[in-house]
């Protein structure tokens, strides 16, 4: 850094923006683990492999998980303090290293990593006993120390003390000597009763730095002579290079090289220079003529219609009671509805991106990072050296909602064949476009589905048919099962929760060369829909109210369902009279064991149609952070809302037709509806949160317009039919 | 060599004169807290004040920067405002993935700069050019409120 460059930090902050630069710099060389930690620097105590604390008392939780936005980082926290009785002020937290034995997701078996809402309810046992463990010995210690029974030490708020005879310490005070105490393997967690920080709203660990611009990402990962790689990729998926002209890239000053790279998903051009603008500029300048003979060259128009068709025919069974066909034979009239959901891409805030340094024996990556196992080992093949030779440091993620998870490693792998391409030992940092993010595929799938109800006399549902067709995001990856049913494809339309006699799901998996990925809340993102859409079809077809239709569906072995739809019903004042100028809808779903309903309430405005507000109800089980549990239910309508207003991505003759934010809309400010989120009190063990707010907003929004406009929504997004809301 | 206004201070870069000025203060001055989402004007996460206005610094060339007074998010917290609306921020925890953040920071202090009590409308005309993917609307409007309160 210049003297010129040094001097334009504020005053007030240089010193730390400084420090905190060549830190940085230093950080990023030390072995995984050990990087990037925002503070419990000289640990003395590390009683496990989530817990430090430092002589200075500072109590560095160590996450395996990722932060992208969820607030994970919060929330495991908040575990290991309120096991610990920490002081929630003196608690700091890092991003693990990759490691399958310790930091495993307990719900994915044998592989770290963060999806399906997990984060918490995976780690929430695991955290416990460790900060337990943790505080037992902080006891001891203390009571050693004092030579006073253990029974009578307490600890409250950080402060470890005896209070028959006046004395107390801070953790960083007998941080060394519990480190030399067994770990008790009976240490037992507190009792719910006694939680002062579990439930209380503690302020999220990241809000400071992400609001003055501190937060690193690994867009702002700066290293010693990296050097930083634009890219252009295929126009059509499976195009591969034929070859490529860079004379014109290579003159342009402060370019490094210009090279070919392929990976197992993807082909490409990549143009490494000193700046990111410089090998934008020189990528331009790029001609390639690529190999199309593997190609994928559909158009999506022509998918739906091969899918409509599909949805005609009988699928493979994914769940069948009763006697669905006998049911439908016996009806005395039948509905049906055809739905169309697009594929949808993930348009996380920071286009992906990734910084990889190939050593001669070691390997680095610097990432917002979703699955460390599988990219470790992803690059560990690309680069040949064994996955314990791959280090990832963690950083913030910019959003993420299922990308950065990717199976294949897609984004990782094609940083590191870059830097292998390029044959350097400094750092690379592949930093792809706006456009390149857009078009680069592992979509939400596209999906049709047809549904079925047979009605009896009195208009009661006898039989229920649900049909999908679409690809299967885990097919060919290491994620697929045996058999003809991907279960992410008809989760959510599987585990119906109505109380329905004759009911059959089937499933048409399609293929085609588009790549497939999950979305925030997966399968769900269109089962929702069709099946909470289709349930108001019924309702206003039979003249019942959608609130008491459900009630009638569900059972006494939906308590959770039960009560949700009730508090939401509640809370929105359902069966009191509406506002005249106010439409309401509603949708029930559950996804990622937790259940959440919402009520849209559509208002008349000169305009046209306002979403002026949601009521959102939610049992996620106990809220470790309610605070953060509405922010995630607030995000995930966010979040649902764009995809269902305007989110699409079409293709023509194989090649995407959406690049940025103009002809790939999403939410803006004044789209906003004012939310209302309220949870369920539970002291069951905690659900997923991070995606479960987003499959009912869809429906909800459609059940409304559909009363509104007196036509039912069919196709996703409401874009695509001239639906648009003031 | 273009010499630039930067948080009160004179910097010197040799960044060529085309380079967006978003990519002057990331690349070539180490300043990464305006971030990159669009490179279009599209989404606001590389908003920076240029003579007090919010600016998309990722489609003004660093050759039409030179001579205008510039603050990024490194330095907005030395104003008043742009404290106080640091300080909503955290209070309300706004802040989801935080990528989009910078941005609406620097969006909401130029709006309370020139509108000392901003209605709704007020903050979606001048919020809705910033994009947040987590949906943090709901917050940034209560944080603005809670801000413009705290100056009151
Ligand atoms: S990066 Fe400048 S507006 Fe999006
Ligand atoms: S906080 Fe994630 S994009 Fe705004």
């Amino acid at each position: 850094m210049s003297t010129a460059e040094k001097d334009i930090f504020p005053q007030v902050d240089r010193r730390d923006l400084l420090k905190g630069t060549a830190a940085l710099t230093v950080a990023f060389w030390l072995p995984a683990g050990k990087a990037l930690a925002n503070g419990g620097t000289g640990a003395v105590f590390e009683p496990n492999a989530f817990i430090r604390i430092g002589a200075d008392g500072i109590v560095t939780v160590v996450s395996k998980h990722i932060e992208m936005g969820q607030g994970a980082y919060t929330g495991l926290a908040t575990i290991v303090a309120e096991e610990l009785d920490a002081d929630w002020t003196k608690v700091r937290v890092e991003g693990a290293p990759a490691d399958a034995k310790r930091y495993n997701n307990l719900n994915f078996g044998p592989m770290q990593g963060t999806g399906g809402s997990s984060s918490i309810s995976n780690s929430f046992d695991q955290l416990r006993n460790a900060g337990a463990a943790a505080r037992a010995m902080l006891v001891a210690a203390a009571a050693q120390k004092w030579s006073v029974p253990a029974s009578e030490v307490s600890v409250v708020n950080g402060v470890v003390a005896h209070a028959k005879s006046n004395r107390s310490a801070g953790f960083g005070e007998l941080a060394a000597d519990a480190a030399k105490l067994p770990v008790p393997a009976d240490a037992k967690p507190k009792d719910p009763s006694k939680y002062t920080l579990i439930g209380k709203n503690a302020a999220r660990v990241d809000s400071r730095d992400k609001s003055t611009g501190k937060a690193l990402f690994t867009q702002d990962v700066q290293l010693p002579g990296m050097l930083t790689a634009a890219v252009v990729h295929p126009p059509r998926f499976g195009a591969r290079v034929k070859s490529f002209d860079a004379t014109k890239a290579k003159a342009v000053k402060g370019v490094k090289s210009v090279v070919a790279f392929e990976t197992p998903v993807r082909s490409g051009i990549a143009v490494l220079a000193t700046d990111f603008w410089t090998a934008k500029k020189a990528r331009d300048l790029v001609t390639v003529e690529w190999d199309e003979s593997a190609a994928y060259r559909g158009s999506t128009t022509e998918l739906y219609k091969e899918y409509r068709e599909l949805a005609k025919k009988p699928g493979a069974s994914a769940k069948k009671e009763g006697d669905p066909d006998a049911a439908f034979a016996s009806a005395a009239e039948v509905l049906e509805a055809t739905y169309e959901f697009p594929y949808l891409a993930h348009a996380s805030m920071e286009p992906l991106n990734c910084v990889v340094r190939i050593g001669k024996q070691d390997c680095e990556v610097w990432n917002g990072e979703q699955f460390q196992t599988v990219d470790q080992l992803a690059v560990a093949k690309t680069v040949g050296l064994p996955p314990a030779s791959v280090n990832i440091h963690m950083l913030y993620a910019g959003g993420s909602f299922g990308r950065r998870a990717n199976p294949q490693a897609d984004y990782v792998v094609e940083a590191a064949a870059i830097a292998k391409a390029a044959g350097v030992d400094v750092p690379v940092k592949m930093v792809w476009t706006r456009e390149e993010d857009t078009r680069a595929g592992y979509y939400r799938p596209l999906y049709v589905h047809t549904l079925k109800a047979g009605l009896d006399k009195a208009g009661k549902i006898v039989a229920w048919q649900h049909r999908i067709v679409g690809q299967s995001i885990v097919a060919g990856t290491p994620f697929g099962g045996p058999g003809p049913i991907d279960a992410t494809s008809v989760e959510g339309a599987s585990n119906l929760p109505y109380a329905i006699p004759n009911l059959a799901v089937e499933l048409h998996t399609t293929k085609n060369g588009v790549p497939v990925q999950w979305w925030r809340s997966v399968g769900s993102t269109h089962t929702a829909f069709s099946t909470e859409c289709f349930l108001d079809d019924i309702a206003r077809h039979t003249k019942q109210d959608p609130y008491a239709l459900r009630k009638s569906l569900l059972t006494d072995k939906h308590p959770r369902h039960n009560a949700v739809l009730d508090l939401v019903a509640q809370k929105s004042g359902w069966s009191q009279a509406r506002p005249k100028d106010e439409v309401w809808g509603l949708a029930l779903h559950e996804s990622f064991n937790s259940v959440v309903a919402q009520v849209v309430q559509l208002k008349r405005t000169s305009n046209g149609l306002k979403l002026a507000k949601v009521i959102c109800a939610v049992d996620c089980g106990l809220a470790v952070n309610p605070n953060i549990v509405a922010m995630q239910m607030e995000g995930g309508i966010g979040y649902g809302l764009a995809a269902a207003l305007t989110g699409a991505v079409t293709l023509k003759d194989g090649v995407v037709e959406q690049s940025n934010f103009d002809d790939y809309p999403v939410l803006r400010m004044n789209q906003m509806p004012a939310i209302d989120v309220h949870i369920l009190p539970s002291t069951a063990k905690p659900t997923g949160v991070g995606e479960p707010g987003t499959p009912p907003i869809a429906p909800a929004l459609a059940n409304a317009l559909a009363l509104a406009n007196g036509k039912p929504v069919r196709v996703l997004p409401l874009s695509a039919e001239g639906i648009t809301l003031a | 060599m273009i010499t630039l206004d930067i948080n009160g201070k004179q910097v010197q870069t040799d960044a060529e004169p085309d380079t967006p000025l978003l990519w002057v203060l990331r690349d070539h001055l180490g300043m990464t807290g305006s971030k990159y989402g669009c490179g279009k004007a599209l989404c606001g996460a590389c908003t920076v004040h240029v003579n007090g206005a919010a600016t998309r610094s990722c489609v003004l060339p660093v050759s039409a920067a030179s001579g205008m007074k510039i603050t990024t998010i490194e330095a907005v917290g030395d104003s008043a405002i742009g404290k106080a609306v640091q300080d909503a921020w955290v209070a309300e925890n706004v802040p989801q993935c935080g990528y989009c953040q910078s941005g609406q920071v620097m969006s909401a202090t130029a709006l309370l700069t020139t509108n000392q009590k901003p209605s709704d409308a007020d903050i979606d005309a001048a919020m809705s050019g910033n994009i947040c993917r987590c949906a943090t609307y709901v917050r940034i409007r209560t944080a603005i409120k809670r801000a413009a309160e705290s100056l009151a």
